[in-house]
């Protein structure tokens, strides 16, 4: 089954530019696949139209999730907060209301599915309240339901975010850039709750991420864009270092932060290093 | 080894160059600012020398304060407590209307074809001071605290609607997006992604609001709109120095309390 079916799509947000070209995309049930692309390719967008959250141009540009039409010709569909309450979209700023509890946090994942007036009034039954609480269990923070959101460290934070992903019944996760600001040791928490509820749950997952290394280990499929485009789509493994290199550019060693690109070549290293600091300095 | 690094091993950085630009920028608005001080002169009558010819009478007239007459004391704090009780119900008022209000005024909530109407009518509501909306709601309604509560509200939903999507526009707006993208409508992004991010703003501009109706209410009785302004007011027509100083030393207090209070208040949900 297509559970993302792109095509045709573009976005500018201004007139000289596109953020997205002519993006053509389809991801089936239960796959989960890498995207990545140097700063400003366009990730976030691509991703957030996704989710119904920006519009397209109006082009003809067509997105379906699950078979249904979110949005198509630069207009968001009347059904897409049906749709929406089927994905879960997990952003690197984690987007919870840091005031709210993390229970309370994961308990809006239902507000798409619970009767409008019962979910405003914050009412959820006790089977609800469990869900929510179990959810949490998954991720491994159930013990820090009733704090603040905005106490818990960043990769609990990004769990708790994925937990609310889980309540919501998620069939479909966007996760954009979920571990660029976390540790690598977190990181290692956040995609393998990811990579769990991928296999356990047979949800399907795009992540974005900025470290190549991750798409390598935890994804059979990488998407890489380049000024708005798709520039490659395949299976992980077929990436190469020169690829790599030209995708991301002249300091595209620094993206292979624990030395598992050989290709570095040492020498040349502290001297790249050098110049970018005068440059940014 | 310390003493290696003498300031003098560095060469020192020159002096960034003077910005005549700037430093004639600043002469002009120097020259404008008192341009305008020596404009409004006239108009505003100022007579410094009245206050040292006069100085004798004023000291006679300053004598008739002391010492205050306190006799009525009981009268003066239950007008206080009605003063107080204005205050609150027409700041309480303002604030159920200006939740309503301050997010019609949002211009990251709502389309320029709402904020933009809703906003002139907040400014229509702030432009108009508490006394004038006392005045004509004193006729509307007659003599008493009603008038007064109805004024403060007004003027108030117009101050605090403005205060209020200040701060909803301030927002982190990453919070709301996660709220719509678990398919939650427009209602639910609100209470669940904006009001928790602006409660302890909005909470804190409402009592400082308060503090200053209080202040507000303490007058109001002046244009005949209840409380303690409509003792004030009586007593200084009729030349009762000794009382009005009394009632002035009741207004002090208790503003001065209720102003503590708040701020101790505001400075929890901060
Ligand atoms: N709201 C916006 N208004 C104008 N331009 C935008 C907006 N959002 C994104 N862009 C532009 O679209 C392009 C793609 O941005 P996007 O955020 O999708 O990149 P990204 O791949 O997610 O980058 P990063 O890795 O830094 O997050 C950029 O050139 C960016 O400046
Ligand atoms: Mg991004």
């Amino acid at each position: 089954m297509l559970v993302v079916d792109i095509s045709g799509l573009n976005k500018s947000f201004s007139r000289d530019k596109r953020a997205l070209n002519n993006v053509r995309l389809q991801v089936r049930e239960g796959e989960m696949v890498a995207l990545i692309g140097a700063s400003g390719s366009g990730k976030s967008t691509l991703i957030r139209h996704i989710a119904g959250l920006l519009r397209g141009d109006r082009d003809g540009g067509k997105i379906a999730v699950f078979g249904e039409t979110i949005q198509e010709n630069g207009k968001i569909s009347r059904g897409a907060r049906k749709v929406r309450a089927d994905i879960g979209v997990i952003f690197q700023q984690f987007n919870l209301v840091s005031r709210l509890t993390v229970l309370t946090n994961v308990l809006m994942g239902m507000l798409g599915r619970v009767p409008a007036w019962r979910g405003s009034l914050c009412m959820f039954t006790k089977s609800e309240r469990m869900r929510a609480m179990s959810a949490l269990a998954r991720v491994g923070i159930d013990g820090h339901a009733t704090k603040k959101a905005r106490h818990l460290s960043g990769g609990q934070q990004q769990r708790a975010a994925i937990a609310r992903t889980i309540t919501q019944g998620a069939r479909l996760i966007l996760a954009d850039e979920p571990i660029a600001s976390l540790d690598p040791a977190s990181s290692r928490k956040v995609m393998n709750t990811l990579d769990r509820v991928n296999r356990e749950d047979n949800v399907t997952v795009i992540v974005s991420l900025h470290q190549v290394d991750y798409a390598k280990d935890y994804c059979k499929r990488t998407i890489a864009m380049r000024d708005g485009e798709v520039v490659f789509d395949g299976p992980s493994s077929q990436l190469t270092p020169a690829f790599l290199q030209e995708l991301y550019g002249e300091y595209s060693s620094e993206l292979f932060a624990d030395g598992s690109d050989d290709t570095a070549k040492p020498v040349a290293e502290p001297v790249a290093k050098k110049d970018l600091a005068v440059a940014t300095s | 080894m310390n003493s290696s690094i003498s300031s003098t091993s560095l060469a020192a950085p020159d002096l960034p160059p003077r910005d005549l630009k700037r430093s004639m920028g600043s002469m002009l608005l120097w020259a404008f600012i008192f341009g305008l001080l020596a404009w409004s002169w006239e108009g505003a009558d100022m007579r410094p020398m009245a206050l040292i010819e006069n100085s004798g009478n004023m000291v006679d007239f300053a004598d008739g304060f002391f010492p205050p007459d306190f006799l009525m004391w009981k009268t003066y704090v239950s007008e206080m407590w009605i003063t107080i009780q204005i205050a609150i119900w027409g700041t309480a008022l303002a604030i159920v209307c200006s939740i309503p209000f301050g997010i019609l005024c949002s211009e990251n909530i709502v389309p320029f074809w709402v904020y933009q109407p809703v906003r002139r009518l907040m400014d229509s509501f702030r432009a108009i001071n508490e006394m004038v909306f006392a005045m004509l709601f004193v006729v509307a309604v007659g003599l008493g605290p009603f008038a007064g509560v109805l004024a403060l509200w007004i003027h108030t939903t117009g101050v605090l609607a403005k205060l209020f999507s200040e701060a909803v526009e301030a927002i982190d707006p990453e919070p709301v997006e996660g709220i719509r993208a678990t398919g939650a409508n427009g209602l639910q992004e609100v209470i669940f992604g904006v009001i928790p991010q602006v409660l302890p703003l909005w909470i804190s501009y409402s009592l400082y609001r308060f503090e200053s109706n209080v202040r507000s209410a303490t007058v109001l009785g002046i244009v005949g709109a209840g409380g303690i302004g409509m003792v004030l007011w009586e007593y200084i027509r009729a030349f009762y120095y000794a009382e009005t100083a009394a009632v002035m030393i009741i207004i002090i207090i208790s503003v001065s309390l209720l102003d503590i209070i708040s701020q101790r208040l505001r400075k929890l949900v901060t």
